[in-house]
């Protein structure tokens, strides 16, 4: 059964993108765009999926309702819940653990003051615990929203939440200063440019 | 044509078959939970896994094609392990609650323990448990129990057109259901209690009713429709509990509708059971030769000719022809089946029948639909509209409501007025049809009932003749019936006799005496101080009008012939007892006729179907369809620009049993708004 809603709706821009993304697949396959459009609307929607958002994204790839609700339900990183405005993700799979992720997951919820799968309550922070997600060579690592932060210490951590919460944008990447995943203590590795590692 | 061995056994099978379904051929059963054979392949239960030579694993049967060659083993020890470890894993998270479980008996997975479950289970970890889902007043679910074949997702996906049931989350979490939970909207829903191979989908009203076994089955076919469903009603003791469909290819496949199903616990409410008349202006019991007596005396003070009788949308053949006969033996012309009123001409067969029969739809190719909503005028007709349209290389098009059928099609007007458009080919959907080989053209038994209705039949005829759709090996022209006793009233002349009057007549208050035979569907308010006798199962809208009330019998009390809109005699046997005094309704006819001294001439039901077969020959090969000769017919008038309206306004009350019924009450109020919602309506 599709319901028919105007609840949400594409802005222009987006509506622009996801055109260009649906114009990929040949004519009667355009269900293939859900996920990249799921993650527009998300994008679009303060980075959660509403029902009406996903909704309107079987609407116009012309799809039953419920194939939508089953890709968006399947993959974690769309979040059928409101989140707050920095959601943050920490990684506690074997290789960051081995690294210290505790410290890093007990340094969020000492900062935030919230636990694990909870939101502050002026809505600016969510604080969730992930599996993998790549960043093994570099661990510990958090991602808030688009950005992953490696390398972390609980101070480190600590000092990009308040930079985050004073509105600021902390610098991604390793934050113990190394360039991309070279050796911490290389001598002839890779360095950055007018870098001081 | 590949040729292979299967357990020894050569086998020679068409083209793309699977090894399954060779393994079938020969007799050979293989395990199955996900693999159904009206539905897509998915091979994801992994219970019927078989051992092929020269493959390194044991292959899924259902999805593995035949080959050349091949050699199949279906009960080598490796097939044995294989399954024994396929049904482990099946039973880990499956509750152990069989005793108290619906399903029980008629399961597979229980059955399938039997074959291929160990003793006890290995596993020591807690089991997953999932929290119930709100599929509805019908479906009950128990989806701890659910194994994940997926046979709901795609049955409500494939065969119904209503893709309302998904898996949602996903591994250790996964669940079928829905994202916000709301009642199925799809008529057919009742069916995935069918196809459920465990008992996570159970018949909601008849939960823990009885044991599975505990059932008396009778084989019989349904009259909530014009489908001619076959079903087998199941009674414990004597009320019939649930109705389940039996298979029949050529007319509901193994599907039933929701009606079918669930209006049965209408059977048990409002019934009358004793004979009542009216003393006084007031309605008391009596006995039948009482009653018999008020009606014998009514009657021979009336003249003939200011008697009449009504037959509703119930009746079988047997008491129709029995009241035909009493109401000619009186002397009065005054007799109708049309409870809807439709003039249009009836003159001969080929003109209210679905002449390329139910399962011809799947050798349509373009299919126009006139003033008709397929989907609640007969469920499992829209069922094989989707079915054929699902196939590809076929085109629907639509004059009519703008309903959602569960398929596209291409929308033409509203109104009759299109018609003409179409004949001369000024309408784009004309070139559709006269590029088709086979097209096929259904109208509504409700668009012929309109005042228009003469017309409308006549114009159907003229675009089936014109474009080609009726010759020697093809009919293309259709009547959609959507009630029961329509065709045999028809086959059996129930319709006004030399100067008499039709229904119209019958009901605008020139009558002095009038039999309602199940005739609940007509205005009743104009008929004047009209003496009414209702014979019927129900206290329903005929009786409440009544003077005399003579209690019959419902489709599951008596041995009855029922013809479908294809024209198909079915017979229809006896599940239970009528409650109390109530009787056969051809008896009832039978004994009136001695008390008012026009002694109809048979004693048992034998010797009326031979007189009634002598008048209508059609009807005597029950099952079979007898092939109609074409013979063209008129109609007059003009069309009108009306727009067309909906024949079935709601699908679950549309007789005396589904307005009893106190299921088909829940599913007005659930499931009515959902679907206008939704726009189908």
């Amino acid at each position: 059964m599709n319901r028919k809603t105007d609840a949400f709706a594409f802005d222009a821009e987006t509506m622009a993108r996801a055109q260009k993304i649906v114009a990929r697949y040949p004519e009667g396959r355009q269900a293939s765009a859900v996920i990249p459009l799921l993650d527009l609307a998300q994008r679009q929607n303060g980075n959660w999926l509403s029902q009406e958002a996903m909704d309107y994204v079987a609407g116009l790839l012309g799809m039953p309702q419920v194939r939508v609700y089953e890709v968006a339900s399947f993959y974690t990183m769309f979040n059928l819940k409101p989140v707050g405005t920095y959601l943050v993700q920490v990684c506690t799979t074997t290789p960051c653990w081995l690294r210290g992720s505790d410290g890093i997951v007990a340094a969020c919820k000492d900062k935030l003051g919230v636990g694990i799968g909870e939101t502050t309550p002026n809505g600016k922070f969510t604080l969730v615990e992930v599996e993998c997600m790549g960043a093994c060579v570099n661990a510990p690592a958090v991602q808030i929203n688009d950005d992953v932060y490696e390398d972390l210490t609980p101070e480190t951590m600590g000092r990009i939440l308040d930079e985050l919460k004073a509105g600021k944008s902390p610098k991604p990447g390793s934050q113990a200063g190394r360039r991309g995943s070279s050796p911490q203590d290389a001598q002839g590795g890779p360095k950055e440019e007018g870098g001081d590692a | 044509m590949p040729k292979l061995t299967i357990d020894g056994i050569e086998v020679e099978v068409a083209q793309g078959t699977s090894i399954l379904q060779a393994c079938e051929q020969i007799g050979i059963e293989i395990p199955r939970f996900c693999f159904h054979d009206k539905l897509s392949v998915v091979a994801s239960c992994r219970m019927c896994l078989v051992e092929v030579e020269k493959m390194p694993k044991p292959v899924p049967s259902c999805a593995q094609p035949c080959a050349d060659g091949m050699v199949v083993h279906t009960n080598s020890p490796a097939v044995k392990k294989a399954r024994k470890g396929v049904m482990e894993l099946l039973l880990i998270n499956h509750p152990l609650d069989c005793p108290i479980c619906d399903q029980g008996g008629e399961c597979d997975l229980q059955d399938q323990a039997v074959a291929y479950g160990r003793s006890c289970g290995r596993y020591r970890d807690e089991k997953r448990a999932v929290p119930e889902k709100d599929f509805g007043p019908l479906i009950k679910t128990a989806m701890t129990r659910c194994i994940h074949c997926t046979r709901c997702v795609r049955f409500l996906n494939e065969i119904c057109g209503t893709p309302e049931l998904g898996g949602m989350k996903r591994g250790e979490n996964l669940e079928i259901g829905m994202y916000a939970e709301h009642a199925l909207t799809s008529e057919l829903s009742g069916n995935l209690i069918d196809i459920c191979p465990v008992g996570a989908l159970t018949n909601k009203p008849n939960a823990f009713a009885a044991r599975s076994w505990e059932y008396q089955k009778t084989e019989t076919v349904d009259v909530m429709d014009a489908v001619g469903s076959n079903i087998r009603v199941d009674t414990i003791g004597n009320v019939a509990r649930r109705i389940l469909p039996r298979l029949n290819e050529d007319v509901n496949e193994e599907w039933i509708s929701d009606k079918t199903r669930f209006a049965v616990d209408g059977l048990r409410y409002g019934r009358l059971d004793k004979p009542w008349v009216k003393r006084d202006g007031a309605l008391v019991p009596a006995s039948w030769d009482e009653a018999f007596s008020v009606i014998a005396d009514r009657l021979r003070d009336v003249p003939a000719g200011r008697v009449g009788a009504l037959a509703g949308d119930l009746a079988d053949c047997e008491s129709m022809f029995a009241l035909k006969m009493l109401l000619t033996g009186l002397g009065s012309p005054n007799l109708d089946c049309r409870q809807d009123g439709a003039l249009y001409d009836v003159s001969s067969r080929g003109a209210y029948i679905m002449n390329s029969g139910i399962s011809g739809i799947e050798e349509a190719d373009a299919i126009l639909l006139i003033g008709t909503n397929p989907r609640h005028e007969a469920a499992l007709i829209n069922a094989r509209i989707r079915k054929r349209w699902l196939r590809g290389g076929c085109r629907v098009g639509v004059i009519g409501p703008e309903v959602d059928p569960g398929y596209p099609y291409t929308y033409i007007s509203a109104s009759p007025g299109a018609i003409p458009a179409i004949l001369d080919g000024r309408e784009a959907f004309a070139s559709v049809l006269k590029d088709a080989q086979r097209p096929m053209f259904i109208v509504g038994a409700g668009a012929l009932a309109r005042p228009d209705g003469a017309a409308i039949h006549r114009y159907v005829r003229e675009l089936a003749e014109s474009f080609n759709a009726v010759r020697e090996d093809w009919n293309g022209f259709n009547v959609l019936q959507h009630a029961a006793a329509r065709v045999g009233g028809l086959d059996l002349g129930f319709l006004p006799q030399e100067s008499g009057w039709g229904t119209r007549d019958i009901l605008n208050g020139r009558l002095e005496f009038l039999w309602l035979l199940g005739a609940d569907e007509v205005d009743l308010s104009n008929i004047g101080g009209a003496f009414v006798v209702y014979q019927g199962h129900h206290g329903d809208a005929g009786a409440r009008r009544a003077d005399v009330i003579l209690p019959g019998a419902a489709y599951t009390e008596k041995m009855g012939l029922y013809v479908n809109t294809e024209g198909r005699p079915q017979l229809a046997l006896q599940a239970a007892f009528p409650p109390g005094e109530a009787r056969e309704d051809w008896a009832i006819v039978r004994a009136v006729s001695d008390a008012c001294g026009a002694t109809l001439p048979f004693d048992t039901l034998m010797q009326l179907r031979e007189a009634m077969f002598e008048y209508a020959p059609v009807l005597e090969c029950a099952g079979q369809v007898q092939k109609t000769l074409w013979e063209s017919f008129g109609g007059d008038g003009r069309l009108s620009h009306d727009p067309f309206g909906l024949a079935v306004p709601n699908f679950y009350m549309t007789n005396p049993i589904c307005r009893a019924s106190p299921t088909m009450a829940k599913c007005s109020e659930e499931i009515l708004p959902l679907l206008r919602r939704e726009g189908t309506e």
